[in-house]
């Protein structure tokens, strides 16, 4: 999961001429973790203490000097280094007072960028796409630059960024030409240059925002189209060396954000860990457009996980520049007045945490076949993910299918008609219809008290594509007619059960398919507790039986479809007794349960230390193995039988 | 079964020696394989891969090619002479001089008429092959540059010489070179070599193909002199090929240790017409040079600079047409030859002491005071010999009593006293020895030490009877018939019977007291590799090269019942599908019932007083014995009991003292003394 904290206000922005232009040129850091160095779009250059939201110091330039790239440090001179006015460079330090008097060399050519990052010097990136490490050009400011990008191709840059990997520096940089989309990757140090091509989007639009990062020795890029698609792209960092030419760059789709209406405007998507990618300047998928979101999707699992209202417009211009910035657990988002800092926290994700805990792999046959709501749909409705032809689709044929029988037909004819849509329906409509078409079901039987269809309910569940949070109601009327049949179907099939539903039926019926179903411990306590004492004890002795009835044979039994494992068996126990220990330590009736849970848990733990030993006596067998020594001679003892 | 005292010897640096050059002879299927210590070994691949046959070297001698002609055996080498092998007497026949420098190749017509060496001087003489005798024809057109390898045309008429830089293609009747194919040199820094080309075939169709030093292997039109392939295989040398028999395959080996075949084949199933030579499997048998290769009907054999045979089947070759010969490939595995299958450890079993043999010197080993409880057991070398003159030693041989030592070379035998006191050995030569001991095969002591055992040409044995003062001449066992060399030789513990086998699977049982053949033990159609007679009963235990094991009494001149039963019952398959030999058979001379056997991998006490398992036992059965308790444990038991804790087991001997002696002679050493392999990249480093 991931959180989005309260965030404050660092800094009040001054509005630019121009509407659409960011007041923000970049966000960097410096060499203590609560500093912020801040560069402002024309000329001034702002160090923040982030925790005081306090100024510590701020630099401009003079009156008709612009600067034309964002401030950066160096960490190994304890600098700060600028470009004003595209050629000249000007270095400085926290407690020079002026930037005038501040140390400046003019170069020959355009400077795009210079980028710093903590472990290598700064490098300066020429608007042409020549590349130079700060102090070899300040050593000779005049030195002939050369051009990477031809100027009559009108091939220009539009981001770039630094990668410090362990021993090696890259700078990467996109650019654009005639439509087309390149990432070049300079390797400093060997120096080497390697060029790829993006691919190109089908509505042909620019990308809205890169964003790269260093994982597992691959340079991870991401990058967000207008239509809300976010690709990610691996290049090796010990890539192919002395390739020739243009290479094809491969991209995989890492997230379809949900856009509404039109395209994005200005939107930034930054990669916080492999799992998670903060999107700014794009509507919460339910809330109304026109405001913009902070979100953290979570791209594994395709699900929202935490979002945040930016008040005021979202600062930004058309084309490539970033309006979100995120360093050491904060991220830094200009919006309306104000440059906001929004600490946010990304746990390790996994499906069980997200969709809680596991299901045995042996039973989750039907895994494949049943798709995880995204919060998408469910909030949405109908509104699917898919491009606008298959809606179209799909809506005739739930136009087709929602008509008279199912609204007022009797039990059997309802029967029917479920029977017949689906045998008919194929996997992709029929998702979509079968949700709709329980939906409908269960309300008209939670309005008409006489009318229920447990065939028809029990078919469309069998379908395997419907899931609890497409129908929530639909187990809960099952409870409610006491369709124990249905119920199982449910628990079986569904992969989205809420604990307080799973303890809603416990309370009613003990099955093994209740223990099957996928929870997660912290939520189901709460839940648990729901259970009055006979109850518990009923469940812990049937689970004791259980137990006692596979540990028998645990050997001899192959995994049957619908038995609990021993872990999940296990598992119940401990959550039983997390939930009721003092309530069962006073009931009289549960205290032979206890001593014999008790002397069961004794002897597991006895199991398992006898175990443990054994297992550091292998270990040191086979350590044991290739050190014995091999002397030349020796006079050794074996028995024959 | 109880407790066994062992010394585990691990000190003798035995170190086979590089394989350099092979010839397979396709008539007889014997594979003679040369060594770099110019060494010679026969292979008979009719029985079990048995080493049949070794021709010590000498340090001059230097093979650098082999040639079967018919039956006979020609070597060439660096020395600059043809050298004619004696397979019976195992010794070189005759050598020539050539006169052209050092000789790299010999290869013979089809027809085995003619002989052809390829010299540094740039010259390829032909030799006529006489009954006898080779002699000297004509040279062909000399060239510049040495000839490297030669390959004759199936039909005669055309000989193919690969040299630097180029292959030329000589008419033999003119003598004339008739085409010139230049063979390009390696890319970057080795452009500057000259490419050698190591190996080349004739094809029946003018079909050349080439492996060269720029790691190609090169097919050529040998009628217009066009280059038709390349199959650039490695970066290294490619030094070796064979093609087989029927001309559709052709295998490379390379100084990566890889053998690499071609195969002449349609590469699309549509064009069945259309062949071209394809590269189809790459075979990874060793870590070194492979420097000779041999193609058979059902095997590729290699060998190469880490010093083992390895013959791997070709299985798809009995199957072609059935898709599952490619798994079944994939489960059989390839058959490796690591040691030599004949003693080289002589053992005195009432002294403890220890021979070993080298090409060039023997160590005699005394081994430590196992009475000692302190664990400090010690092992002393007593001497080393260094023979004089260049010829190897073939055999040698150590009195049980530890009194007397004896080695042979093919041109001498040399006998010494060993006089041991207070645990120094003083050691004399015996100065004069009779004449008609001038070599021998094998030689043995009696186990009294008062004769000695040599075997000597056409199967006969000469016995010297041993004094303190002098050695005898006493008499020659020779038999009625019979060519081929003892390479098994062992005597009765009462002094009376002596019992030698020789190649031809024959084995002779002799009366020592009237000094007459007693019997012979009915011929089996594999060769015996090892046999001993029992201290009691004298009766005589082989194994034979297909692991079949007999018990022939020798008194009553018949298999025991004991053998009967076991090949009534048969061996379990376990032990038939051993690939390794048994090299030595004792006996404990406290229980009449035990039998020690070895091979390389294993060492097992047969007790004949226990059942015999039947193919449903489990024949490795001491782990589970180990696991059972006292009660339970007669019903399990089984007579062959194995033990596999001690690994590349040169020798196995029980001493006096109910002590086993194991000398073992660990791989992982030899592979430590080889030098680097070619430097290859690997993954990621």
């Amino acid at each position: 999961m991931a959180t989005l904290f309260e965030g404050f206000t660092l800094c009040g922005l001054v509005q630019t001429q121009s509407a659409s232009d960011s007041a923000i040129q970049g966000i960097e850091l410096d060499g203590d973790s609560d500093h912020a160095v801040v560069t402002d779009s024309t000329r001034a250059v702002t160090l923040y203490k982030v925790s005081d939201q306090k100024p510590l110091g701020s630099w401009t330039v003079k009156q008709g000097q612009l600067l034309t790239c964002p401030a950066v440090f160096n960490f190994q001179t304890n600098e700060y280094v600028v470009v004003s006015d595209n050629k000249v460079i000007r270095v400085w330090k926290e407690e020079d007072l002026h930037l005038d008097k501040a140390f400046k060399a003019t170069v020959s050519a355009d400077v795009w960028r210079v980028h710093s990052a903590p472990g290598g010097e700064p490098v300066v990136l020429f608007q042409r796409g020549a590349v130079r490490l700060l102090d070899s050009l300040l050593s000779a400011p005049q030195q002939p630059i050369e051009d990477i990008l031809s100027e009559e191709e009108k091939e220009v840059i539009r981001w770039s960024t630094n990668i410090v990997a362990e021993k090696q520096h890259f700078v990467l940089f996109t650019t654009e030409q005639k439509g087309e989309h390149f990432l070049y990757v300079q390797r400093l140090n060997p120096n080497t240059l390697q060029k790829y091509r993006l691919e190109r989007e089908d509505s042909r639009a620019p990308p809205l925002s890169f964003s790269a990062s260093l994982r597992d020795k691959h340079i991870n890029l991401l990058y967000l189209y207008p239509n809300g698609c976010v690709y990610q792209s691996v290049v090796a960092v010990q890539g192919p060396v002395g390739l020739e030419g243009v290479q094809a760059l491969p991209r995989s789709l890492r997230l379809r954000l949900p856009v509404g209406e039109g395209e994005l405007g200005a939107a930034s998507a930054v990669a916080l860990d492999e799992a998670h990618v903060a999107v700014v300047g794009m509507p919460h998928p339910s809330a109304r457009t026109g405001k913009d979101f902070l979100c953290i999707w979570n791209t594994n699992f395709q699900t929202l996980q935490a979002d945040k209202e930016m008040v005021g417009r979202i600062c930004g211009q058309v084309g490539i520049l970033r309006i979100v910035w995120c360093y050491l657990g904060k991220l830094f988002v200009p919006h309306g007045k104000a440059l906001s800092v929004i600490p946010y926290e990304c746990q390790k994700s996994s499906l069980a945490s997200a969709l809680g805990k596991l299901r045995h792999p042996g039973i989750a046959v039907s895994k494949s076949s049943v798709a995880i709501p995204s919060w998408n749909t469910l909030l949405h409705g109908d509104q699917p993910q898919g491009p606008t032809k298959i809606v179209d689709s799909r809506k005739s044929v739930l136009t087709v299918v929602h008509l008279q029988p199912f609204q007022t037909g009797p039990v059997e004819e309802v029967r029917r008609e479920v029977e017949a849509l689906v045998s008919r329906g194929d996997a992709q409509d029929l998702q979509l219809s079968v949700g709709r078409l329980a939906c409908q079901l269960v309300a008209r039987s939670q309005v008409e008290t006489a009318f229920y269809a447990p065939g028809a309910l029990a078919r469309l569940v069998k379908t395997q594509c419907l899931c609890h949070s497409m129908c929530p109601d639909l187990l809960l009327l099952a409870l409610e007619h006491k369709d124990y049949f249905l119920c199982q179907l449910c628990l079986q099939l569904f992969p989205d059960i809420p604990e307080v539903v799973t303890c809603a039926c416990l309370k009613t019926f003990i099955g093994n398919e209740v223990l099957q179903t996928p929870y997660s411990d912290n939520l189901l306590v709460p839940h648990l507790k729901d259970l009055n004492a006979p109850q518990v004890i009923l469940f812990l002795q049937y689970l004791q039986f259980i137990y006692l009835k596979y540990s028998q044979d645990v050997y001899t039994q192959t995994p049957v479809l619908r038995s609990p494992t021993m872990t999940q068996i296990i598992d119940w126990v401990c959550l039983l007794l997390d939930a009721h220990f003092t309530v069962l330590v006073m009931a009289p009736d549960a205290k032979g349960l206890l001593s014999n849970l008790q002397s069961f848990v004794k002897s597991q733990v006895k199991l398992f230390s006898e175990l443990g030993k054994i297992e550091g006596s292998l270990q040191e067998l086979h350590k044991m193995k290739p050190s014995k020594d091999i002397s030349q001679y020796s006079i050794e003892v074996i028995e024959l039988f | 079964m109880g407790e066994f005292k062992v010394h585990r010897v691990r000190f003798f640096d035995y170190m086979p020696t590089a394989i350099r050059a092979m010839a397979f002879n396709a008539h007889t299927e014997r594979l003679a394989l040369a060594r770099m210590d110019g060494s010679v070994e026969i292979f008979n691949f009719t029985d079990h891969y048995f080493q049949e046959k070794v021709i010590p070297g000498k340090d001059s001698r230097s093979t650098e090619s082999l040639c079967w002609v018919g039956g006979r055996l020609f070597s060439a080498g660096l020395n600059g002479e043809i050298t004619e092998y004696d397979l019976e007497n195992l010794r070189p026949k005759y050598s020539l001089e050539a006169y052209g420098g050092p000789i790299w190749t010999i290869i013979s017509n089809t027809q085995g008429t003619q002989l052809a060496i390829g010299c540094e001087d740039g010259t390829v003489k032909l030799f006529e092959v006489l009954e006898e005798h080779i002699q000297f024809e004509r040279n062909l057109d000399r060239q510049k540059g040495r000839i490297i390898s030669l390959s004759w045309h199936p039909s005669g008429t055309h000989i193919a010489a690969g040299m630097m830089d180029m292959i030329r293609v000589f008419d033999v009747p003119t003598g004339h070179a008739v085409q010139r194919l230049l063979v390009d040199r390696g890319f970057g820094g080795s452009k500057s070599q000259e490419t050698v080309v190591w190996s080349v075939a004739f094809l029946s169709d003018h079909t050349v193909v080439s492996g060269d030093s720029a790691g190609k292997v090169q097919v050529w039109d040998g009628h217009t002199g066009t280059l038709v392939k390349t199959h650039l295989v490695t970066k290294w040398d490619v030094l070796a090929l064979s093609v087989s028999k029927d001309e559709s395959s052709v295998v490379a080996g390379t100084s990566e240790g890889t053998v690499i075949q071609f195969q002449f084949i349609a590469p699309t199933l549509h064009q069945q017409q259309d062949k071209e030579w394809v590269r189809t499997r790459t075979f990874k048998n060793h870590t070194h040079d492979v420097r000779a290769l041999a193609e058979i009907e059902t095997a590729i054999v290699s060998g190469g600079m880490d010093t083992h045979l390895v013959v791997r089947p070709l299985l798809e070759k009995f199957d072609e047409n059935t898709e599952m010969a490619e798994i079944t490939l994939a489960g059989f595995d390839s058959v490796l030859l690591f040691f030599p299958q004949r003693n080289l450890v002589s053992c005195a079993k009432k002294a403890g002491l220890l021979l070993f043999q080298f090409p060039g010197q023997l160590e005699l080993w005394r081994l430590g005071d196992s009475d000692g409880h302190d664990g400090r057991n010690t092992v002393n070398i007593v001497d080393s010999f260094q023979t004089k003159g260049s010829d190897h030693i073939c055999c040698s041989a150590l009195s049980s009593c530890g009194g007397w030592l004896a080695y042979s070379t093919v041109s001498c035998v040399r006998i010494y006293r060993l006089q041991t006191d207070n645990n120094n050995i003083s050691i004399t030569k015996v100065s004069k020895l009779p004449k008609a001991l001038r070599s021998a095969h094998q030689l043995c002591f009696s186990s009294d030490s008062s004769k000695m055992f040599a075997a000597s040409s056409q199967s006969s044995v000469l016995v010297i009877a041993l004094t303190q003062s002098e050695c005898k001449y006493v008499h020659t066992l020779k038999p009625k018939s019979g060519q081929q060399p003892i390479h098994l030789m062992t005597t009765s513990v009462d002094g009376k019977w002596l019992a030698a086998a020789n190649s031809d699977c024959e084995i002779r049982v002799y009366n020592l007291q009237k000094l007459k053949l007693h019997c012979i033990v009915p011929v089996y159609g594999s060769c015996p590799s090892a046999m001993g007679i029992h201290p009691t009963t004298n009766n005589m235990t082989v194994v034979h090269a297909d692991q079949q094991l007999f018990e022939y009494s020798i008194v009553e001149k018949q298999y025991t019942d004991w053998s009967r039963k076991l090949q009534k019952q048969g061996l379990h398959n376990v032990w038939l599908d051993r690939d390794t030999p048994v090299t030595h058979v004792t006996f404990n001379p406290k229980n009449p019932n035990q039998v020690v056997l070895h091979d390389m991998h294993m060492f097992c006490i047969i007790d004949q007083s226990l059942p015999l398992p039947d193919q449903k036992t489990q024949f490795y059965n001491q782990m589970t014995l180990r696991s059972l308790s006292e009660q339970e444990r007669p019903s399990h038991l089984h007579a062959f009991k194995i033990c596999k804790t001690f690994q590349d087991l040169l020798c196995v001997s029980l001493l006096d003292d109910q002590s086993l002696v194991v000398v073992e002679r660990p791989l992982l050493a030899i592979t430590s003394q080889l030098p680097a392999p070619v430097r290859q990249k690997k993954f990621a480093t």
